[in-house]
């Protein structure tokens, strides 16, 4: 089946207050999506909000993934149901070496029965590393723990190579990235673009959008998706800023819930 | 049984059994000298830890052991810590040691590894300029109950350039509530020279079921640019009370590693501590804990810096479960004169039950001004962000907790220096967080 996935009328907020108001979007396999917008618009709280960070709490709406609903789900089946989330913030745990981290994600997902050998996992792994030119001892360094920001993103890409997903949201993968490292993560994410697979770019910067090429560029403002277009929008946006988006909808103070 | 104590242990019996056992008069004065004192010295006192309300009388009675013919004669709880082509091992069962060997190679170097009774014996003079030395017999009634009372043991001596480099292992395992089980470590590293020990102190469940108290004391003598690397883990069952002392005594660029599993059910002190004499002296501590049941514990870590230019690092982590609880002092002491030192010290509790306790209480005493020292304390639960985190990666809830758990005592299983100890070490801590 082609991956199908639906979002509609999303409403999250945390501690009380709301963020998403209303988000509406549909990503097909194949297909590559970008959000853009300022700071403090709920461009991550979307991403936290559809993978179920338990700070945010969904209050409206729907989001299904080839027909499931994903919100009824915890937050290791949603991942399992295909849907990956490239953290701007990943955690670092100590003691937790990468490759066993890695191992354990791997192994959840192809399942009881079906774990992968230890002498193939070590072999793919290898090779993802090697395509994202990641110094091979970060297998065995301890999960996040020490890496710089551009590592981490790095390690956020292997993870998503490693996991196959079927929708992949990036949280601005491309924060903190020098422009070699922002050409390797965006080769990765490059190398996974297929038709079963859809893709969800959070950024605030349009440079991004020149190494991934989207076919639909949303603009997100006050918790909600306020205009889309292809990209063209992307290099209007970069070109001009986002003034002439909120003089055209009439928009004075594009965040939301800030206090 | 309990009541024992207050008569069991005094000058005439302890000299009594001394004699039968064929000890030299030094010794035999000296557990007189100790029993004695054991009945006028107090307990120790470890902070916010009522020892007073355990069972500490339960020192048992002397049991004459029987050497074993073979490992395969010693109980499983025993066999299953010795890995195939062990060459240096020595058990302790109860009273006495049952198995010992070593290789030919390392006595032919002039290293020594025996009982301590066994080396009181064969080696008096050179024990007697230790024994109890770094320990004072007379600090407080354990000490002096110990000294009256120890069995067993270890010795250690590794001469002058000799480096040991297979690990020298030993298991002192009780299985006879009824028996007094007091082994007494005692190592002595020569200038320049290198070894690595590794001890499991073990229960049998079934067997040792009644109370009894585990008094033991640990020294180590570190000279001038040796190395010692020691391991332990304790694993006694719910009704034994563990009282374990270790001391180092570190001369100049000697260099002392601890790495303690404090893993037992029962109630427990354990108080490592490296005093750093010698310029340059380093020690670095890792003790990693897992409370479960009601148990209580005091686990406490020292670094005393005399030395110039002297570093110590001290890190203990624990994790509480049920209503466990575990009072966990670092103590950091610099003295007058010993400039340039550096110490630093890290207490860590992971806390898995809203019913359990942990107190990290970092304590540095510094009375020099030309030092630098550090502290890091902190008290928590399992960080919802990372099992977050992994559970995005479709790891399930458990896995993710059992990945952060795991991955929080990570800096010392990973240290422990024999593979089947660390074996028992995984074996014992899934026991301890998933029974």
């Amino acid at each position: 089946m082609a991956t199908h996935f639906v979002i509609d009328g999303l409403k999250a907020e945390i501690e009380g207050k709301e963020i998403l108001k209303g988000i509406n979007l549909e990503i097909k396999g194949g297909e590559i999506h970008a959000i853009m917008g300022p700071n403090g618009t709920g461009k991550s709280t979307l991403a936290s909000a559809l993978m179920g960070h338990p700070k945010y709490e969904v209050t409206g709406g729907s989001a299904t993934l080839d027909g499931e609903d994903l919100l009824e789900m915890g937050v290791d089946e949603r991942a399992l149901a295909g849907l990956f989330l490239a953290m701007q913030y990943p955690s670092e745990i100590p003691g937790v070496t990468n490759s066993d981290f890695l191992r354990s994600a791997l192994n959840a997902r192809l399942g009881e029965g079906n774990e992968i050998s230890l002498i193939k996992f070590i072999r793919k792994m290898e090779g993802k590393m090697k395509e994202l030119e990641m110094n091979p001892e970060f297998a065995h360094r301890y999960l996040n723990e020490g890496f710089s920001g551009g590592e981490k993103k790095r390690n956020e890409i292997l993870q998503m190579m490693l996991l196959d997903p079927k929708i992949v949201v990036l949280d601005e993968i491309d924060s903190g990235l020098d422009i070699d490292a922002l050409r390797i993560v965006s080769n990765g994410v490059n190398a996974m673009r297929s038709e079963d697979r859809g893709f969800l770019i959070i950024t605030h910067y349009q440079r991004l959008l020149n190494y991934i090429k989207p076919d639909f560029v949303h603009v997100m403002m006050q918790g909600r998706i306020v205009k889309s277009g292809g990209p063209e929008l992307a290099e209007r946006l970069e070109n001009e800023g986002y003034d002439w988006v909120k003089e055209e909808l009439g928009i004075v103070d594009e965040t939301v819930g800030q206090a | 049984m309990s009541t024992e104590l207050s008569t069991g242990a005094t000058r005439q019996s302890a000299e009594a059994l001394a004699r039968s056992k064929g000890e030299p008069n030094w010794l035999v004065e000296l557990r007189g000298e100790a029993a004695e004192l054991a009945g006028t010295l107090g307990w120790p006192k470890p902070e916010k830890v009522r020892i007073e309300r355990w069972n500490l009388t339960a020192v048992g009675n002397y049991e004459q052991s029987t050497a074993a013919a073979s490992i395969g004669e010693l109980p499983a709880v025993a066999r299953e810590l010795i890995a195939e082509g062990t060459e240096n091992l020595l058990v302790q069962r109860n009273s006495g040691v049952v198995w010992k060997q070593f290789s030919q190679d390392l006595a032919s170097k002039g290293v020594i590894f025996t009982d301590l009774e066994t080396a009181c014996k064969e080696h008096g003079e050179l024990v007697q300029q230790y024994l109890f030395q770094a320990v004072a017999k007379n600090e407080d009634k354990l000490t002096a109950l110990h000294a009256a009372l120890w069995n067993g043991g270890v010795f250690v001596y590794v001469p002058k350039n000799v480096e040991v480099e297979i690990p020298l292992q030993a298991i002192l395992f009780n299985d006879n509530a009824g028996a007094t089980f007091a082994p007494h470590i005692l190592i002595v590293a020569d200038t320049h020279s290198r070894v690595t020990y590794v001890d499991s102190v073990v229960s049998e469940p079934g067997a040792a079921s009644a109370p009894f108290m585990h008094p033991s004391i640990v020294e180590v003598f570190v000279k001038a640019g040796a190395h010692v690397r020691f391991g332990s883990i304790h694993h006694m069952g719910e009704t034994g009370v563990d009282m374990t002392i270790r001391r180092a005594v570190i001369d100049n660029d000697g260099r002392m590693e601890w790495i303690i599993g404090d893993l037992n059910d029962g109630n427990t002190v354990s108080d490592t501590k490296s005093v750093l004499n010698g310029k340059g002296s380093t020690s670095d501590a890792k003790v990693i804990s897992v409370g479960t049941g009601a148990q209580q514990m005091s686990l406490t870590t020292q670094a005393v810096h005399f030395g110039k230019s002297s570093d110590s690092d001290m890190v203990t982590r624990a994790v509480m479960k049920d209503s466990a609880s575990a009072i966990i002092n670092g103590i950091t002491k610099i003295e007058h004169g010993a400039t340039k030192a550096n110490g630093v010290q890290t207490e860590k509790v992971l806390m898995l039950s809203p019913k359990a306790r942990g107190d990290a209480n970092p304590i540095l005493l510094i009375d020099e001004d030309d030092v630098t020292a550090g502290h890091a304390a902190s008290v928590g639960q399992v960080n919802p962000e990372m099992v977050y985190y992994l559970m995005s990666r479709g790891i399930s809830k458990q896995d993710a907790e059992r990945l952060i758990i795991y991955g929080f005592l990570a800096p010392v299983v990973s240290e422990i220096p024999v593979e089947a100890v660390r074996e028992q070490l995984q074996r014992l801590l899934e026991r301890k967080l998933e029974g």
